[in-house]
């Protein structure tokens, strides 16, 4: 985390466009309306490297409500629905 | 003193190169492809290492954690802790990582290292590494990690040599007494402690070049572009489809005329009689059919493989979810449905990686809708013969253009029935999570092509070889008892059995338009969909007597009205006609009503479309 990065406004990555870059935050599961409970959410993005200070940029969106989107997060790239990356908060 | 067999086991995150490396130490031929989740079962194999040692090794399926969150990931997780029933825990386990990315796995190793099992890291796909410019300090990793560290390339010969001296040196040490297991599933805050002490361990020694895969990032932006990745995504496969027709057809002229030429051999060289009429009408015009299609298969698997392998198949899965999201379908169900293309089977065990039981039972039910290879006989042997071979605004063959219509509507009445499952069972809907690893292109390789093709081609022919031909032993013994009595005029297999059967079953299928050939075809045609291809072309043959030197597709077109044979189109569409697909739908929902489920729902599916079909074909004066 970087002073720039703390200067910038908080967001969720769900709502991010592509070409975003960022570094993330903090996770925060509930409220994401996801079908997952927020433990299970939560576990399942930091097992695909969502960690506080990963950098991550939104490589591409989907056609149908630019969703999913394709996130570079260090040295990989996931697929996941907007829905669900709402709990990711970076800046 | 003869020692004990070794026990290894393959652990790693997905798409590490596991099966690679099993494949490489085992000698054996378990499928290899680019994206995560191939791999569904347990697989044992054997080797014996440089100082030899007699090794057994498990490969499991990918998993990002021992939790268990899917049945493939149940698998993995029970055998590394040895809780499958009457199962050895593994006494050293191989941790496979992608060396390219590193972080996920040095996760999953720390939580292994729990269990108490010895454990190896194997730094595997150091060739791209190190082509990446990626360089790891493999002795401070070892040190950091308190384990031992070996790097391999599972895809190049002799990529495995020192994992295997390694795995002699530590056998022989290998202490009796094994630590304790304190695994237990972890906590958020420890997951997340875990991944920083990965972190902090990778950050000491391992160097990345900020140089990432310019290839992949290339090709992924047209590919994911939204409109763009559609349009290359129904060009990749309207292209199959045609390539099924135009491609395949010199060689399968090749293999007809073969056949025919060995039948005619038949014809001459034995005397007329039962055992002539048996080679040439039911192994030659019957087998022979079939066998004829092989090309086609080969062709459609090549395409597949070819997508695998380059690491495709996660894109297109990407670029389907919304869409089949739509249908209640879970994003992960993708995969599984792509390779019903190949084979039902296969895509049916591949839902083993879908984590929520309700839309892992729907991608199932429905998983028989897309149209497998063992309908292109059936499809194909009906175009040929009703549907001109023209060209649709000059580039595009009429026939392949049918053909996608079928692939089509498999695929559109797959999303139906999916829509239909979630709409009335009332299912308290909420989207299940999708989330998937974009793997890196990487160049298909010919060998594993190779081997990929060699595999189905095999397995069709042994198919050929053993379900047909028995079917077909059956059905020409059918349609050749009883023989006529003497001085009977009409020909000989109206006499039949078959004949017999077929007239009685002829009513209920009239109203769609099947004679009692079809009807006849039909019965053995639920072992297999391939068979009603050679039933038909057994039965016809019979029933044409010696002078039938045609070819069934065109006895068909003489006999066949068009209204008919678009009928046998859209039945096929739908009909439930595979046991062994039946059989794994058995398995791997564990219940029989499901099995029955299917069964019914395709075959009614199967006679209202047909019925439909029919009447709308007569109505316009195809009848
Ligand atoms: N260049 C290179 N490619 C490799 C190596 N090992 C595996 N691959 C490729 O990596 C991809 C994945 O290999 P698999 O063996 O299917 O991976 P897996 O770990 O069994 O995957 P899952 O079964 O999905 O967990 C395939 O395309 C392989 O050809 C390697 O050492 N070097
Ligand atoms: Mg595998």
């Amino acid at each position: 985390m970087t002073d720039t990065n703390d200067m910038r406004p908080h967001m969720p990555l769900g709502l991010a466009q592509r070409g975003y870059t960022g570094v993330i935050q903090h996770l925060s599961a509930g409220e994401t309306g996801s079908a997952l409970s927020d433990i299970e959410l939560e576990s399942r993005l930091i097992e695909l490297g969502f960690v506080e200070g990963a950098r991550v940029e939104v490589l591409h969106e989907g056609l149908v409500g630019r969703d999913p989107i394709a996130v570079r997060v260090d040295s990989i790239t996931i697929a996941v629905r907007r829905r669900e990356a709402m709990a990711v908060i970076v800046a | 003193m003869e020692l004990p067999l070794l026990h290894l086991a393959l652990v790693g995150t997905p798409n590490s190169g596991k099966t690679s490396l099993f494949n490489a130490l085992t000698g054996s031929r378990q499928k290899v492809a680019n994206y995560p989740g191939v791999t569904v079962e347990r697989k044992e194999g054997f080797f014996v290492t440089p100082l030899g040692r007699q090794v057994s090794v498990v490969d499991l399926p990918g998993t990002y954690s021992l939790r268990g969150r899917s049945p493939d990931e149940e698998i993995t997780r029970d055998f590394v802790l040895g809780k499958a029933s009457g199962e050895t825990v593994p006494d050293l386990v191989l941790c496979v990582a992608d060396s390219t990315n590193l972080r996920l796995t040095i996760r999953l190793l720390l939580e292994l290292k729990r269990t108490g099992r010895p454990m190896v890291l194997v730094l595997n796909m150091f060739d791209i590494a190190a082509r990446r410019g990626i360089t790891v300090d493999v002795e401070r990793l070892a040190k950091e990690l308190g384990l031992p560290v070996v790097t391999s390339i599972a895809v190049r010969k002799g990529g495995t040599s020192d994992l295997l001296r390694l795995t002699d040196e530590i056998s022989a040490k290998l202490a009796a007494e094994a630590e304790a297991n304190s695994w237990r599933a972890l906590s958020v805050s420890e997951l997340r402690a875990t991944q920083r002490e990965a972190d902090r361990i990778i950050a000491d020694c391992v160097s990345l070049p900020a140089r990432p895969d310019t290839w992949t990032a290339r090709i992924d932006r047209v590919v994911l572009h939204p409109v763009g990745g559609l349009i290359v995504l129904a060009l990749i496969l309207f292209m199959m489809f045609q390539a099924v027709f135009a491609w395949a057809r010199p060689l399968m002229e090749l293999l007809q005329s073969g056949f025919d030429a060995l039948g005619e051999l038949v014809h001459t060289t034995l005397p007329d009689g039962l055992l002539q009429s048996f080679l040439q009408n039911g192994v030659i015009s019957g087998v022979g059919s079939v066998i004829v299609f092989l090309p086609q298969i080969i062709i459609i698997f090549l395409f597949i493989l070819l997508l695998e392998d380059f690491g495709y198949m996660a894109r297109a899965a990407f670029l389907m979810d919304r869409i089949m999201g739509g249908a209640g379908l879970h994003g992960r169900a993708f995969i599984p449905l792509l390779s019903s293309f190949a084979c039902a089977i296969p895509g049916i065990m591949a839902t083993r990686v879908i984590d929520n039981k309700r839309d892992r039972l729907t991608t199932i039910l429905i998983a028989p809708l897309m149209t497998c290879s063992a309908r292109i006989p059936v499809y194909t042997l009906i175009i040929s013969a009703f549907i001109p071979a023209n060209d649709v605004w000059g580039f595009i063959n009429l026939q392949g253009l049918v053909m996608f219509g079928l692939y089509a509507a498999g695929i559109v009445s797959a999303l139906a029935v999916s829509f239909v499952i979630k709409f009335f069972m009332l299912r308290d809907y909420a989207p299940a999570p999708f989330m998937l690893e974009l793997p890196d292109y990487k160049m298909p390789r010919p060998k594993s092509i190779a081997i990929g093709i060699y595999t189905r081609a095999k397995m069709f022919l042994v198919r050929a070889g053993t379900t047909i031909f028995s079917m077909m032993v059956l059905i020409w013994f059918l349609a050749s008892f009883p023989q006529p009595p003497a001085g009977a005029t009409e020909p000989a297999i109206d006499f039949s059995l078959a004949a017999m059967i077929g007239k009685a079953l002829a009513p209920l299928l009239a109203p769609v338009g099947f004679n009692w050939q079809i009807a006849v075809a039909l019965i053995p045609g639920m072992a297999a969909r391939e068979v009603a291809v050679a039933a038909l072309g057994t039965v016809y043959a019979i029933e044409g007597g010696k002078e039938a030197a045609e070819q069934i597709g065109q006895v068909l077109a003489t006999k066949w009205s068009l209204a008919t044979a678009l009928s046998m189109l859209a039945w096929y569409i739908f009909a439930p006609q595979c046991a062994s697909t039946l059989a794994v739908i058995r398995r791997e929902t564990g219940s029989w009503a499901w099995m029955a489920v299917t069964f019914t729902y395709m075959l009614v599916l199967a006679y209202a479309a047909s019925l439909l079909t029919y009447n709308v074909a007569v109505a316009l004066g195809a009848g």
